[in-house]
C-alpha cells in the first residue's frame, strides 16, 4: 500500500559496506514507508544478503559510508539486539542451528526482550505458551517444533517457517525476509506468504529479498528493486519483476558498463522505470 | 567440624606456603611439573594451605540408607580396600598416597557400602566446609552380581581447604552403577578426586563428573574392564574462570575382549583459567573387538585462558574400533548473532550458548542433581 504521506520507517542513503576491506555495498539508496512492501531482486552475489545483514548489525561487516535512519534515528549506532528490540527483523537466508538451546525458550526470551522495549509486561512460561500456540497457526507449524533445539535438524522449509513464527511473535515494524521462499514446497510457500500478508499492516513494512516471481504472485510488492554489484540499479513497480522474468539480467552488464564509463556518481541514483 | 593442627614435621615448623607437611602425610614429595602427568598443573593453591586436618562430618550419618544396600564396618570393608586402586595401577599416585596418609593420621569417615539388590538412589554431601586445612574422605562401593545403584556425590568446599576423595568401586557381573559427582568449590579450595573402578564382564558403569569453581581441581577417574565385555560411559564437565585450574586425567583399560567405552569430556575456560584434559585408553592384545570412542570438546571464552587437551590411545589389539576427537572452539559467532538479531543481549546470548554446552553433560547426572541447581552454580546465573 503506497501512501506518499505515510511516515518513513527506513531511509537508506548511499550505504557502503565492506567485509575485511573488500567493498561489497557500493552506495545503496532505498526509502521504505509504513504500509509498503518492497522486493529486492538481483543476481547471486549482488549484495542482497549483505544489505540485510548490515541493516541487522552483523559484526562481520563494516559500514564505510552513507547512513541509515530508522524512524528518524541513526540505526547504525544500535547493537543488533537493540535493533531487534525497536522493531527491525531479519528473516535469515540460512537460519543457523543452535544445538542445546530450546526453541521454546529462545522464542520466549526473544519475545520478552521485544515486549520490554514496547513497555509490555514480561510473559511467564504459561502466558507465553498460549501466545506461541496462537502464533503457530500463522505458519501452520506443528507444536512439536517448540520442544526441539533451535533449528536443529529442521528441514530447509521448516527453518523458514520458524523464521516467520519468530516474526509473528516479535511483531516487527520493518521485516526483511531474505529468500524466505527458497526451500519451501508449493503448499508451504502459500502458507508462509499467507502469514506474511496477515502480518503486514498500514503501520509496518516488509522488504522481501527473492529470486522468483512466484512469491510476488502471492505477496504483491509496491516497489521492486534490482541490485547489482552492491547498489540498486533499477527500481520500479510490481511489473519490473515480471519484466525480469522475461528478460533475465543481461541488461545489468550493459548498465554497469555504462555506469563505469559515465563515472561513479550516476550509479548511486536509482533509475526509475515503468 | 573439628580442626587439629598437625605436629611440626621433621623438616621444621610447618606453616602456610610450606608443603612439607603434605609430603610427610603422603610419605612422598609433592608431584613436580617435570612429571608428564603434572606438567600443566600448578599446585600453588595446595601449597598455600594451612597445615591442619579437618575432621568432616560423616555424610552417611545424615541419610537413610535405601533397601538393597548396607554400610560395611571398617573390618568388613578391609578385604576389599585397595583392590580397585591396585587394579587401576594408582595405589602409588600422589593424591592417593596423600589420602591414605591423611586417613591413617586422623579419623576420617570410611563410606563403605555393599549393594546387593536394586538399591535405588542415594545423594551424599561430602563437605570440607569453610575451615582451613585438609579434609579427607574415602568411599568404597561393592556391587554384587545383578545389583544396581544410582549415587550422587557432592564434594564441596566453602573455604581455604583441600578436599581429598578417593573412591574405590567394584562391579560384579551384571552390576549397574550410575555414579555422578557434582563438585563445587571456591577460588581458595582444592579438590583431589580419584575414582578407581574395576568392572567385571556384563557390568555397566555410567560415570558423570562435574566440577566448577575450584582454585585447583584434579579429577582422575580410572577404570579397568577386568575381562572386557563391559560397558563404560564416561561424562565429564569442568568449568573454570578467574585464576582457576581444572585438570582431568582419565584412564580406561580393557583386559579382555568386546569392551565398550563411550566418553565425552567437556571444558569451559574463561578469564585466565586453565583447563587440562588427558584421556588415556589402553587396549592390549587381549582386548580384541573393543569399541571405544572418546571425544573432548572445549569452549574457550577468553584470550588469556588456556586449554590443553590430549587423547592418549595405546592400542595393541588389531581388531578394534577406537575413535577419538578433540575440539577447542569459541562461542560460534553466527549463533551469537542469530540470538542477538532476535533482541537477546550479547551477554545473555553467550549465557544461553554456554548453558547449552554444559547441559549436554549435566543431563547425564543422577536425577537428584537437578535440585542442587548445577547450572546456576556453574555459570553464575540461569
Ligand atoms: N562475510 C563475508 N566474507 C567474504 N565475502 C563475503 C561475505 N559476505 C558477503 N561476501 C561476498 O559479497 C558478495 C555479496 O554476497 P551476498 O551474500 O550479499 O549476495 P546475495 O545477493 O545475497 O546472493 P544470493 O542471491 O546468492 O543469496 C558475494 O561476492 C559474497 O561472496
Ligand atoms: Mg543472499
Amino acid at each position: 500500500m503506497i501512501r506518499p504521506d505515510a511516515p518513513v520507517l527506513l531511509d537508506i542513503r548511499d550505504l557502503q559496506a565492506a567485509v575485511e576491506d573488500q567493498p561489497i555495498l557500493k552506495g545503496v539508496n532505498l526509502t521504505i514507508r509504513a504500509g509498503e512492501i518492497h522486493a529486492v531482486m538481483g543476481r547471486n552475489g549482488s549484495g542482497k544478503s549483505t544489505l540485510s545483514k548490515v541493516l541487522a548489525g552483523h559484526p562481520a561487516y563494516t559500514v564505510t559510508g552513507g547512513r541509515v535512519l530508522y524512524k528518524g534515528e541513526n540505526l547504525l549506532e544500535f547493537d543488533p539486539e537493540q535493533r531487534a528490540c525497536i522493531g527491525l527483523f531479519l528473516g535469515f537466508q540460512y537460519p543457523v542451528e543452535i544445538p542445546g538451546v530450546s526453541n521454546l525458550e529462545f522464542l520466549r526470551v526473544a519475545t520478552n526482550a521485544r515486549r520490554a522495549e514496547q513497555g509490555f509486561e514480561e510473559l511467564d512460561t504459561f502466558a507465553f505458551e498460549d501466545l506461541v500456540r496462537e502464533r503457530l497457526a500463522v505458519v501452520q507449524m506443528d507444536p512439536a517444533f517448540l520442544e526441539r533445539s533451535v533449528n536443529e535438524g529442521f528441514s530447509g522449509g521448516e527453518k523458514k517457517r520458524n523464521e516467520i513464527l519468530q516474526m509473528a511473535l516479535l511483531e516487527p515494524l520493518v521485516a526483511i525476509l531474505d529468500e524466505t521462499d527458497s526451500g519451501l514446497d508449493i503448499d508451504a510457500l502459500r502458507i508462509v506468504a499467507g502469514g506474511v500478508n496477515q502480518l503486514a499492516s498500514p503501520d509496518n513494512a516488509t522488504l522481501l529479498i527473492t529470486h522468483y516471481q512466484r512469491l510476488l504472485d502471492l505477496i504483491t510488492p509496491d516497489h521492486v528493486h534490482v541490485m547489482a554489484a552492491g547498489r540498486i540499479l533499477r527500481s520500479g513497480g510490481k511489473e519490473l519483476a515480471l519484466e525480469l522474468e522475461r528478460t533475465g539480467y543481461d541488461w545489468v552488464d550493459q548498465e554497469l558498463d555504462r555506469l563505469a564509463a559515465g563515472g561513479q556518481e550516476a550509479g548511486r541514483t536509482p533509475v526509475e522505470v515503468g | 567440624m573439628v580442626a587439629t593442627p598437625t605436629a611440626p614435621t621433621s623438616t621444621g615448623r610447618a606453616g602456610a606456603g610450606d608443603a612439607a607437611w603434605l609430603a610427610t602425610l603422603a610419605g612422598a614429595p609433592l608431584p613436580s611439573r617435570r612429571q608428564e602427568d603434572w606438567r600443566f598443573t600448578d599446585l600453588k593453591a595446595l601449597t598455600a594451605l594451612e597445615p591442619q586436618m579437618i575432621t568432616p562430618a560423616d555424610p552417611l550419618a545424615a541419610v537413610d540408607l535405601p533397601a538393597g544396600l548396607e554400610r560395611l564396618s571398617s573390618s568388613s570393608a578391609a578385604p576389599w580396600l585397595g583392590q580397585a586402586l591396585a587394579a587401576t595401577a594408582s595405589a602409588e599416585h600422589w593424591p592417593v598416597l596423600l589420602n591414605s596418609g591423611a586417613s591413617a593420621a586422623q579419623a576420617c569417615p570410611l563410606l563403605a557400602l555393599r549393594v546387593f539388590g536394586a538399591a535405588g538412589s542415594l545423594d551424599l554431601h561430602l563437605d570440607a566446609g569453610s575451615t582451613a586445612g585438609l579434609a579427607t574422605f574415602r568411599l568404597l562401593l561393592v556391587l554384587e552380581p545383578g545389583s544396581s545403584l544410582e549415587l550422587l556425590l557432592r564434594p564441596s568446599s566453602s573455604g581455604p581447604n583441600a578436599l581429598s576423595l578417593v573412591s574405590e568401586v567394584i562391579l560384579a557381573p551384571g552390576a549397574e552403577l550410575k555414579l555422578g559427582s557434582l563438585a563445587f568449590g571456591t577460588e581458595e579450595s582444592c579438590l583431589f578426586q580419584h575414582t578407581a573402578v574395576v568392572q567385571a564382564a556384563g557390568s555397566r558403569l555410567d560415570h558423570t563428573a562435574v566440577a566448577g569453581g575450584w582454585g585447583l581441581a584434579r579429577l582422575e577417574p580410572r577404570i579397568l574392564q577386568r575381562d572386557g565385555q563391559a560397558f563404560s560411559r564416561l561424562r565429564g564437565l569442568q568449568v573454570c574462570r578467574g585464576a582457576e585450574l581444572a585438570d582431568t586425567h582419565t584412564w580406561v583399560r580393557f583386559d579382555g575382549p568386546e569392551g565398550e567405552l563411550d566418553q565425552l569430556h567437556k571444558a569451559v575456560a574463561d578469564d585466565q583459567a586453565r583447563s587440562v584434559f588427558n584421556g588415556a585408553v589402553r587396549v592390549p592384545r587381549a582386548a580384541q573387538r573393543t569399541n571405544a570412542a572418546q571425544l573432548s570438546r572445549s569452549l574457550l571464552l577468553s584470550d588469556r585462558a588456556r586449554i590443553d587437551t590430549k587423547p592418549e590411545l595405546e592400542i595393541v589389539a588389531d581388531d578394534v574400533k577406537c575413535a577419538h576427537g578433540a575440539t577447542v572452539s569459541r562461542l560460534q559467532s553466527e549463533e551469537l548473532f542469530y540470538l542477538r538479531s532476535r533482541g537477546i543481549a550479547s551477554d545473555q546470548a553467550a549465557q544461553l550458548l554456554q548453558r547449552a554446552f554444559c547441559e549436554e553433560v549435566l543431563r547425564d547426572l543422577p536425577a537428584a542433581a537437578a535440585s542442587h541447581g548445577p547450572l546456576l552454580t556453574l555459570l553464575g546465573r540461569a
